[in-house]
């Protein structure tokens, strides 16, 4: 005590600091980190706030050398435009179908093998847990066209035909979504202590009594994370169905917009924005009522060893 | 307990009288382990492994895909040596000025908004720590909205914004007396226009991780800073930063990887234009694969992210084998 007076005492003169109060120090810190906030929240929210005020708009007004920050004339028709398209409703049909499925798909197979991975070892299973987690550093970008190639020698053997059929998608967008649920769903069960399954075990459970009564209901947060990370991979993903998929019938929500409502140099933008909102309110809203598993999920990756 | 002994018995004495070793093996831990793996296992090798093989067999290709392109006028090479390389591809790449371009693009692309997106991401991750714990929610659950939205979609909204005509961006700036900029119709405005778009995208992922990563500092360790007299900078140097390393690290590497295989935000605000300047590789491949129909090209080309990508993942693997050591 008395060491730490006087070193601090022979420290004070030497150093200048002006002691201001500390509450003030902190109310200003505080201003200025609002201040900066709303800036940085302004900018954030510009695309999304754009893309309201553009689909409010008619075309005419769009056109018009008008203020594009304001609407003159606020009109729903370009979303009753859009809604009763039937090609519109069928990008949307197709995107909930393939996403629901896939979402099932991933839970189906990560779920079982990152139990197996976290609990029962065996030969190569270190191996594979390692080999899960750099099988989701590999982009999509560098599969697409070996993937390409080979849908078209499957259909040249079988004679089935993978390429511009929706459900493709299911085949491809599984390898995406499945390795980070299984890495992150090996980080939530490694997490549940080994004294809950050694009891289920003696008390007469086998291994998959285990995994659905024990370990589903107790890893639930992690596996609402790993399905919403599914969902909004799948129905975000932009490069894989533009390259596999081409008919109108066949096209999922994001690249049906771009593909069909832009057409040569005319942009109907009204309509563009509508579609482009409207494609992202599905994330959105599941987003707004599970934030926090949303983030849980996306920290897990990085912060789950 | 001796219950469950004893119900674990007789099936065991019958697989002694009727040998049926089939069901035995199917009865084991591993057994049954694997099999669980099983669909994870052909997924990986079917659809990741195998593809990735199979593009470097492609690339090797020509174009008709019917024979090798081997490498020619290689005259400093042995001939034996020469005319035996499957890569003439590549080679064929390396004489092309837009492949260069591509490399450039794509490295200052890449670097450029990691080191924004990170800068960004940590000194908002601050503001939003500094503030009371009850609005913290609300703001962190603002300024993860970009990272929500589909980014195909989202970039829709940039490239309205940046429209050259009729542009909500060149609104404001002729109502302030500037001059029109032409967002993606300039090679330089474009290059800033896709980084923008970018960092936009990807700033709020890591202002997330960030503030976790603040948010496990303990207190005690900014208090003794204080005590000892240290400001702002020399705490967040001495302090945060190193107490963040890690997970600056692992983030920045993922990014690194996420935004050098870019494709959606290029390929929708420019499509690789003015005149091919804002191609990265993965627009690229597709252009000269998909839309081109040279599939063994657009695989040569796709190739070339490789090195960059396994070198980010090693680093990653190294910094996450180190935390579960620590844990």
């Amino acid at each position: 005590m008395t060491a730490a007076t006087v070193t601090s005492n022979r420290g004070a003169p030497s150093r200048k600091t002006a002691y201001g109060s500390m509450s003030r120090d902190r109310t200003w810190a505080l201003r200025w980190s609002y201040f900066f906030l709303v800036i940085f929240a302004a900018f954030f929210l510009l695309p999304p706030i754009y893309m309201f005020i553009t689909s409010l708009k008619t075309s005419a007004e769009i056109s018009a050398a008008t203020n594009p920050w304001w609407v003159y004339n606020p009109t729903l028709s370009n979303y009753v435009e859009l809604l009763t398209k039937p090609e519109y409703l069928v990008f949307f049909r197709n995107s909930v179908v393939v996403s629901t499925f896939v979402v099932t798909i991933t839970m189906l197979i990560s779920i079982p093998a990152a139990f197996a991975l976290s609990r029962m070892r065996f030969w190569g299973s270190a191996t594979l847990a390692t080999g899960v987690f750099l099988t989701y550093l590999v982009p999509d970008t560098l599969l697409f066209i070996p993937l390409f190639k080979m849908f078209a020698v499957f259909h040249e053997w079988t004679g089935i035909q993978m390429l511009n059929r929706w459900w493709v998608l299911l085949v491809v967008y599984p390898t995406l979504t499945v390795p980070f649920c299984t890495w992150i769903m090996i980080g939530y069960f490694a997490s549940i202590p080994k004294e809950l399954d050694e009891a289920a075990i003696i008390d007469g459970a086998s291994w998959f009594q285990t995994l659905t009564r024990i370990f589903i209901p107790v890893a639930l947060p992690g596996i609402i994370a790993a399905t919403i990370f599914a969902f909004t991979v799948s129905w975000a993903q932009f490069l894989y169905p533009l390259a596999f998929t081409t008919s109108v019938d066949q096209l999922v929500l994001p690249v049906g917009i771009i593909t069909t409502l832009i057409r040569g140099d005319v942009f109907a933008w009204g309509q563009i924005m509508t579609g482009a909102l409207l494609g992202a309110l599905p994330p959105l809203i599941i987003y707004a009522f599970l934030m926090d598993y949303y983030i849980a999920g996306l920290t897990a990756g990085a912060t789950k060893g | 307990m001796a219950d469950a002994v004893l119900s674990t018995d007789p099936p065991a004495r019958r697989v002694i009288t009727r040998p049926n070793a089939v069901r035995r093996f199917f009865q084991r831990k591993s057994t049954i382990a694997f099999l669980m793996a099983l669909p994870l296992i052909i997924l990986i090798f079917g659809l990741v492994i195998y593809p990735a093989f199979y593009a470097v067999y492609l690339s090797t290709l020509r174009k008709s895909m019917t024979s090798v392109a081997w490498m020619r006028n290689c005259a400093w090479l042995p001939d034996v040596i020469c005319t035996y390389l499957p890569f003439g591809n590549m080679q064929f790449l390396f004489t092309r000025e837009t492949f260069w371009k591509v490399v450039y693009q794509s490295c200052l692309f890449a670097i450029t908004a990691v080191i924004f997106k990170a800068l960004l991401g940590f000194i908002l991750a601050h503001f939003v720590h500094n503030i009371p714990a009850k609005g913290q929610r609300k703001w962190r659950g603002m300024l993860l909205i970009p990272w929500v939205i589909p980014p195909a979609m989202s970039t829709l909204a940039w490239l309205w914004l940046c429209d050259p005509s009729y542009s909500a961006f060149n609104y404001v700036l002729t109502g302030a007396g500037f001059d029109r900029i032409p967002w993606t119709g300039d090679a330089n405005w474009a290059r800033f226009a896709v980084i923008l778009v970018n960092i936009w995208v990807g700033a709020p992922f890591f202002m997330i991780m960030y503030l976790a990563a603040l948010k496990s500092v303990p207190d005690q360790l900014y208090e003794a800073a204080a005590i000892d007299g240290a400001n702002w900078w020399q705490r967040i140097w001495y302090v945060t930063l190193p107490m963040m390393r890690n997970i600056i690290a692992i983030t920045a590497l993922f990014s690194t990887i996420v935004t050098f295989a870019n494709f959606d935000i290029v390929r929708v605000l420019t499509a690789g234009g003015p005149l091919d300047q804002t191609h990265l590789f993965a627009t690229w491949a597709f252009k000269l694969g998909i839309e081109g129909g040279d599939i063994p090209l657009g695989a040569s080309v796709s190739l070339f992210m490789v090195p960059i990508l396994a070198v980010a993942a090693i680093f990653i693997l190294r910094d996450i084998n180190q935390r579960g050591n620590e844990a």
